[in-house]
């Protein structure tokens, strides 16, 4: 078997899948977080919080009301995304017209309240949650061997940012959602009802991190802090896209999981850094993000 | 300063007001900038507001419409009285507001732009008789609405409202930083919405343009209408009027 650069094929793919799994959480999340600052200029902070609800919501529906994984996929981000469409409604329509500071503490303040919660019922240790029958296994491809159920998630994540940037780009819907974004005011004025745009949109946000957390549940263990550890990163990723771009999002995601990926091969003591050391740099040569537009 | 129903050609003494403004008082912050405007508009009408700039003339315009802070006083359209709606509600009663910016998204392109706005009414214009009106805009459909020249981004803001159904518009300063071949036509398009019966408030600078195509001219110095001279007694009162905008 041939070896790249002294690496074994299956390592270094392995690495790369690894990458991709984690670009695909980091793309979803961070498309979330761009919807969500697009229109209601909110760092959602509890986003982190809204993942590992959709994981918890996977596993409760399992263990208590026997409802699979397919299901629990599709009613997962429904029940989440209630869940951010009271939160919108309750409070943070009372701080939409102050500073983003005073949202970004709130949906902090969120989620701690949030896994607390859930560390008190469930403890931080982690539940299992199985793979589908219809995904358990992979496939020899000769150079690597991929888990079927891997190569779903990165998948569906796919499908699912390209449905999204589809839906805000090409659709009637979408042209409100960019045109309430960038003059909520005027677009009122024409008879759109923009205060439930802001409700939805922060429902279908929240929503995508409680589908990431459905996908997520087989691969890591469901435990309260799983939102938390990866929601710095995922900050990361969106400004480094640029804040509010969906496309960035996408794309800087995907991305971003590979470069780590391929870090771990490569110089594995910088993989945990790497991220940082690009959002720096961008910064420093491009501070509305490599997507985003400049004030 | 009118303090009654303004007095009004011989046609609004036999119809009642499309809009009747009683008391309209706004604020920016802490800011009060209206104190009390009072004027009538009868269906088919065109009323600009004149005044110098920071008289109050664009708030008048955006308290009617419900996009300012602040409001109160009594805007009653068409019998519903409005001041307590929000502005999308206003807009579903069929106003149609061109703001003074022209309010073209840059993240949309000409053709989102133009279909944004819901229709709110039936008898707005179809897409062909809008093109029909403004060719320009047809040629850039696919282009992003910020790239069209100041003149093609009016005609599109004028053109979007028109395909809501709106029958009673509301200009803001249709004609600011265009060439004057652009305002013949912006004029032109204001005439044949009048011929059409449309209802509209202009508030222009240039009272000679509005001098070709408005019924009514009402007079705005620091927050409240301070006269009205009809478009026919324009020639009579040039020296007041010139007084009022400091000319």
């Amino acid at each position: 078997m041939f070896e790249l650069l002294g690496i074994p094929p299956q390592a270094l793919f392995g690495q790369v899948l690894l990458g991709l799994i984690n670009g695909s959480f980091y793309a979803i999340l961070s498309l979330g977080l761009a919807v969500i600052f697009g229109l209601l200029n909110i760092i959602n902070f509890s986003h982190g919080a809204q993942y590992m609800m959709g994981a918890f919501v996977a596993w409760m529906c399992l263990n208590y009301l026997g409802i699979n994984y397919w299901a629990a996929l599709l009613l997962a981000p429904l029940i989440v995304g209630a869940t951010g469409v009271v939160i919108e409604r309750l409070l943070l329509k009372r701080i939409a017209h102050v500073d983003h500071l005073y949202g970004l503490l709130l949906t902090f303040g969120l989620a701690l309240i949030i896994q607390g919660l859930f560390r008190n019922s469930y403890g931080s240790s982690g539940l299992p949650y199985q793979i589908p029958a219809e995904l358990r296994g992979g496939i020899n491809l000769g150079f690597m061997f991929l888990p079927w159920y891997r190569g779903w998630v990165v998948v569906a994540s796919l499908v699912v940012c390209l449905s999204t940037w589809f839906l805000i780009e090409k659709t009637k819907l979408g042209a409100y959602l960019r045109a309430a974004t960038e003059n909520p005011t005027l677009t009122q004025a024409f008879g759109i009802n923009v205060p439930l745009l802001v409700t939805l949109t922060y429902g279908f946000g929240v929503a995508l991190a409680g589908f990431a957390g459905v996908l997520a549940a087989p691969i890591y263990s469901v435990n309260p802090n799983m939102g938390a550890d990866l929601i710095i990163v995922v900050f990361a990723v969106v400004v480094i896209g640029g804040m509010g771009s969906i496309l960035g999002a996408i794309v800087t995601g995907f991305s971003l999981g590979l470069i780590e990926g391929l870090t771990k091969v490569f110089y594995p003591e910088g993989s945990a850094t790497v991220i940082f050391i690009i959002m720096v740099l961008v910064l420093l040569v491009r501070p509305a993000g490599l997507f985003g537009r400049a004030a | 300063m009118l303090t009654e129903a303004a007095p009004s050609p011989a046609k609004a003494a036999t119809i009642a007001p499309m809009l009747k403004v009683r008391g309209l008082e706004a604020w920016y912050g802490e800011s009060h900038v209206l104190h009390g405007i009072d004027f009538d508009v009868a269906p088919g009408e065109v009323v600009t507001l004149l005044g110098r700039n920071g008289a109050g003339k664009t708030t008048t315009l955006k308290s009617i419409m419900g996009v300012i802070g602040k409001r109160k006083g009594s805007v009653v359209l068409e019998g519903a009285e409005t001041i307590n709606l929000p502005s999308r509600a206003i807009a579903r009663l069929g106003i149609g507001y061109v703001p003074e910016e022209r309010g073209i998204y840059a993240s949309l392109s000409v053709e989102e732009n133009l279909m944004l706005p819901p229709r709110v009414r039936p008898g707005g214009l179809s897409l062909e008789q809008i093109f029909t009106l403004f060719p320009n805009i047809k040629e850039r459909l696919k282009s992003q609405g910020t790239k069209l020249s100041g003149g093609e981004q009016q005609m599109l803001a004028i053109g979007r409202i028109l395909r809501t159904g709106a029958h009673f518009l509301l200009l803001d300063e249709p004609t600011e930083g265009l060439a004057p071949v652009i305002i013949d036509q912006i004029g032109a398009t204001i005439r044949r919405l009048k011929q059409d019966g449309y209802t509209i408030i202009l508030v222009e600078q240039n009272f000679r343009f509005a001098a070709t195509v408005a019924d009514r001219h009402y007079v705005v110095e620091q927050g409240r209408v301070i006269d009205m001279i009809e478009n026919d007694q324009l020639d009579a009162n040039i020296g007041k009027l010139h007084g009022y905008l400091g000319v």
